[in-house]
């Protein structure tokens, strides 16, 4: 098992050897995930010659000890340095930087790069928003004006009255502001959502954020080689950065994201790799951003194309799936059956029923273009800033927006004769699903008020709140902790709600629909029982944690009281990406306790650590706890709930 | 030929599991000693690329350096059919390319899998860095580890560092006096990185 991968790419002798070791292996494809089209696909891969993550992390091993624990310094050409754990060598860097110094610098470029790829995003949905008044963006509308006239009167303008495309235009143009406005003035989409209380104790620590690049820039400037020392002062500074990219950059993309395609409402669909058919074409939307995949998914269903895909034999026409986030966006507002998480992308295309795999950007795997090169599909990239060698690059012009969509889908369509049924296998399993629970969706389950959750956290039937954020990581068994703490979690009445790669996990395993309330405490049971809602709450992509923050909000606001004092909690069980570290530190910043399941570089220095997982609660009323056992994270996240419900006198 | 010490015999390599944060700087540095230049820079452009000979393995919660024990008799040179796995004068078990037939039985016979089968089809392995060697300097694994799990030196001076070491562990109580060689230190503090391996013990998968 430890020798999965690590031989491959060698002749015959080889091959013969590892057919001998099938059984050993059966071991380790039954050990990497819970979800068992894992263990029947990475089998059919290794016969296939390709190879995945879980391969690669294998041939990873050991993983550095200096990366790991966050004390390898590579920002300047004096090194690159690093700090001996053990104490016997180095301590400090060529320039004096100490452990300690090291570890904050390093987690705060992470952050950096987080804050980064969501702030992008929205700069791109914010590009195409304003293309709508400007008239460029011809194949983009204002679906849902209730939701614009909303952000406009949160942003305090007048509304009245006034043409909706004029209204688009001044929202697009404060938003554009958000990016690079100049001065010390908040920015303006935190001053809008984020409640009082919070914007005063940020005042007060001196984190309120002024611009999202200027937050970005400064990290990386404070961590320019002879900058900022202090890991106090750098940590500081990226909850800064991560309350931009929380309650501005991510808030944007949710919120015009909302206006572009529809506010999403809970629709029913159906989730994991037994979504794709055999005769249908099959395409795989991938990445983040709904401009690409709304449309992708919009041309698919265009009589021409189908009929295109029907004349070469595929009697079941054209069928388009989603991954990662982008599934999210698309399952959410129009019932795009979700093919995975993250840790499923090379699954997806070794089912060999793959006819293409459309990808954006963030959390593809430049792997995937190998994994493709063992059988018939097409990687096809679609974004000027995220190419990758071997795939078939298409620039999706946003001017042109379903015609490029046609030429993508049509280029999937005329691949399916090149299909080998002989290597097809695709997995039976697919789990239904309720997803699509924006703010609005809640609100309106909950009889248009607040009121009904208010209640049942007062009287304990609901013990709290807890938000599960993405990312699936092979350090862990994949979907195992999503799972499990969910489970753990629901048992003790707490009501869940969660994004990203977190939520397709839950639908894979059933935990999306209202039938789950069997699993939940006698509390929670009754009030999904009368809502008619799952206990876990699918609301939406990695960018969409602001619908979180929004609700928290609100719901603080309802009780008169600081996100603090909330019994309400953030988990990322299995995180892996840069955007992970900003979100985990926006809902810190925001007041809540953050679980993280999987370790993240910072053992290297004692102070960091203390930082983190203490100091941060003086600051904002909010920390990590580090903890990769699911249940002991669930037992120590229902001890915070419980002294929360203490403070404000509740029933425990 | 070159100085050789004496006393070459007296001189090992001490291996401290304890120590290796895996960062497999030995690794890189046995490929450059390993490669026609001997210069990080350059040997990454060479073809053929150069191989380590070490590797790091996790085991049993640890990484392990893993290296030639350079055995006597070894068992490797004992089934060399055409006298390709031999003994330097030093007493380092070397790997000559020019005899060698590509049959891998040292593979077989080594009781620690060291050898490592090239590309080329032949046999390669740790020789100790013998030009080092006799130049008088240490191993090139030893000199790139940056926590000090590879020392090198003579025996004697290793081994009373360790017992200095474990005395210090026994009287501050950090070992037992009738343990401490059975389990070292059990009541030592935790390296992070030991820390950091048993956090995951429920959910990791794999070793």
């Amino acid at each position: 098992m430890t020798a999965a991968g690590i031989e491959r790419g060698k002749p015959g002798s080889e091959r013969i050897y590892e057919r001998l070791m099938r059984t050993a292996r059966r071991e380790f494809y039954e050990a990497v995930s819970i979800d068992p089209t894992a263990s029947q696909l990475l089998e059919k891969a290794e016969m296939d010659g390709a190879e995945t993550a879980w391969h690669r992390y294998l041939a990873q091993q050991p993983q550095c000890g200096f990366g790991l624990l966050g004390v390898c310094c590579r920002n300047c050409n004096m090194g690159p340095c690093r700090i001996d754990p053990f104490g016997y060598g180095p301590q400090r860097g060529v320039c004096g930087a100490t452990a300690d110094t090291i570890v904050a610098r390093n987690l705060m470029r992470m952050l950096a790069a987080g804050a980064a790829a969501h702030s992008d995003h929205a700069r791109d949905i914010v590009e195409v928003f304003k293309g709508i008044p400007d008239g460029w963006a011809k194949d983009y509308e204002i679906k849902d004006p209730e939701k614009l006239k909303g952000i406009a009167r949160a942003l305090g303008l007048e509304v009245e009255g006034r043409e909706l495309n004029d209204l688009a235009k001044e929202v697009a143009e404060i938003m554009e502001w958000e990016f690079g406005k100049p001065g010390e003035e908040p920015l303006r989409l935190v001053e809008a959502y984020a409640p009082k209380k919070r914007k005063e104790v940020w005042k007060k620590v001196g984190i309120m954020p002024r611009a999202i690049d200027r937050e970005i820039t400064e990290i990386m400037h404070r961590t320019h080689m002879g900058v900022d020392a202090d890991p106090l002062t750098l940590i500081a500074q990226g909850l800064r950065c991560a309350i931009a990219d929380g309650w501005s950059g991510s808030m944007m993309a949710t919120l015009l994201s909302d206006v572009m395609f529809g506010t999403p409402k809970p629709l029913r669909a159906v989730a994991n790799l037994g979504v794709l058919r055999e005769d249908a074409v099959n395409i795989l939307v991938h990445g983040h951003n709904p401009v690409l995949s709304m449309k992708i998914a919009e041309v698919a269903s265009d009589p021409e194309l189908v009929q295109m895909a029907k004349d070469l034999g595929a009697t079941g026409g054209i069928n388009v799936v989603g991954m990662c986030c982008t599934g999210n966006e698309v399952l959410m507002r129009l019932g795009v059956p979700i093919a995975g998480n993250m840790l499923q992308q090379e699954l997806a295309i070794a089912t060999g029923a793959l006819e293409a795999v459309i990808v954006d950007y963030q959390c593809i795997m430049p792997a995937i273009v190998d994994v493709a090169s063992c059988y018939h599909t097409k990687v096809i990239t679609t974004e000027p800033k995220a190419h990758i060698p071997g795939a078939i690059h298409i620039e999706f012009d946003k001017a042109n927006a379903i015609e490029t969509a046609r030429k993508i889908v049509r280029i999937a369509v005329e691949n399916f004769k090149n299909r080998n049924p002989d290597r097809v296998m695709i997995p039976k399993e697919k789990s239904e699903l309720v997803a699509g629970f924006s703010v609005e969706a809640i609100l309106e389950a909950l009889g248009g008020t607040l009121e009904p959750l208010a209640e049942a956290l007062r009287t304990g039937k609901i013990k709290g709140i807890v938000g599960i954020v993405g990312c699936v990581n092979p350090k862990v068994k994949h979907d195992h902790s999503h799972v499990t703490l969910t489970k753990e979690l629901i048992k003790r009445d707490v009501l869940i709600v969660g994004t990203g790669c977190w939520a397709i996990a839950m639908g894979k395993h059933g935990l999306l629909l209202p039938e789950a309330a069997e699993l939940a405490g006698p509390g929670l049971k009754e009030v999904c029982k009368a809502l008619g809602i799952p206990p876990a709450l699918h609301m939406g992509s990695c960018v969409d944690c602001s619908r979180m923050l929004i609700a928290l909000a609100a719901l603080a606001e309802h009780l008169g009281v600081d996100i603090p004092d909330l019994p309400a909690a953030g988990s990322a069980p299995e995180w892996m990406s840069e955007k992970a570290v900003s979100i985990g530190s926006y809902f810190v910043a925001s007041g809540l306790l953050v679980h993280l399941g999987t370790v993240p570089p910072v053992l290297g220095s004692k102070k960091v650590v203390e930082i983190l997982t203490d100091k941060a609660d003086d600051l904002v009323g909010g920390k990590f706890l580090v903890e990769p056992d699911p249940v002991k994270a669930a037992e120590a996240i229902m001890a915070h709930i419980l002294e929360k419900r203490r403070a404000l006198g509740w029933p425990e | 030929m070159a100085t050789v010490p004496p006393r070459y015999l007296e001189y090992l390599i001490y291996v401290d599991p304890e120590r290796c944060v895996g960062c497999r700087s030995c690794e890189i540095a046995c490929a450059v000693e390993h490669s026609s230049s001997k210069e990080l820079f350059q040997a990454v452009f060479e073809d053929p690329t150069p191989r380590p000979r070490t590797k790091v393995v996790p085991a049993a919660g640890v990484y392990v350096p893993m290296r030639c024990m350079h055995c006597d008799p070894a068992p490797c040179v004992e089934a060399c059919p055409t006298g390709a796995m031999q003994r330097t004068e030093e007493g380092f078990v070397i790997s000559d390319l020019e005899k060698c037939i590509g049959c891998r039985t040292c593979l077989l016979a080594c009781p620690f899998g060291h050898p490592a089968y090239d590309f080329r089809r032949k046999v390669v392995k740790c020789d100790h860095c013998v030009d080092r060697f006799r130049a008088g300097l240490p191993p090139a694994c030893v000199e790139a580890c940056p926590t000090g799990a590879l020392r090198y030196g003579r025996a004697e001076d290793i081994l009373d560092r360790e017992k200095i070491r474990r005395a210090a562990d026994m009287v501050l109580g950090l070992a037992e006096a009738a343990v401490v060689y059975a389990r070292p230190a059990e009541k030592a503090p935790k390296s992070p990185l030991a820390s950091l391996r048993e956090m995951y013990e429920t959910v990791r998968w794999s070793e």
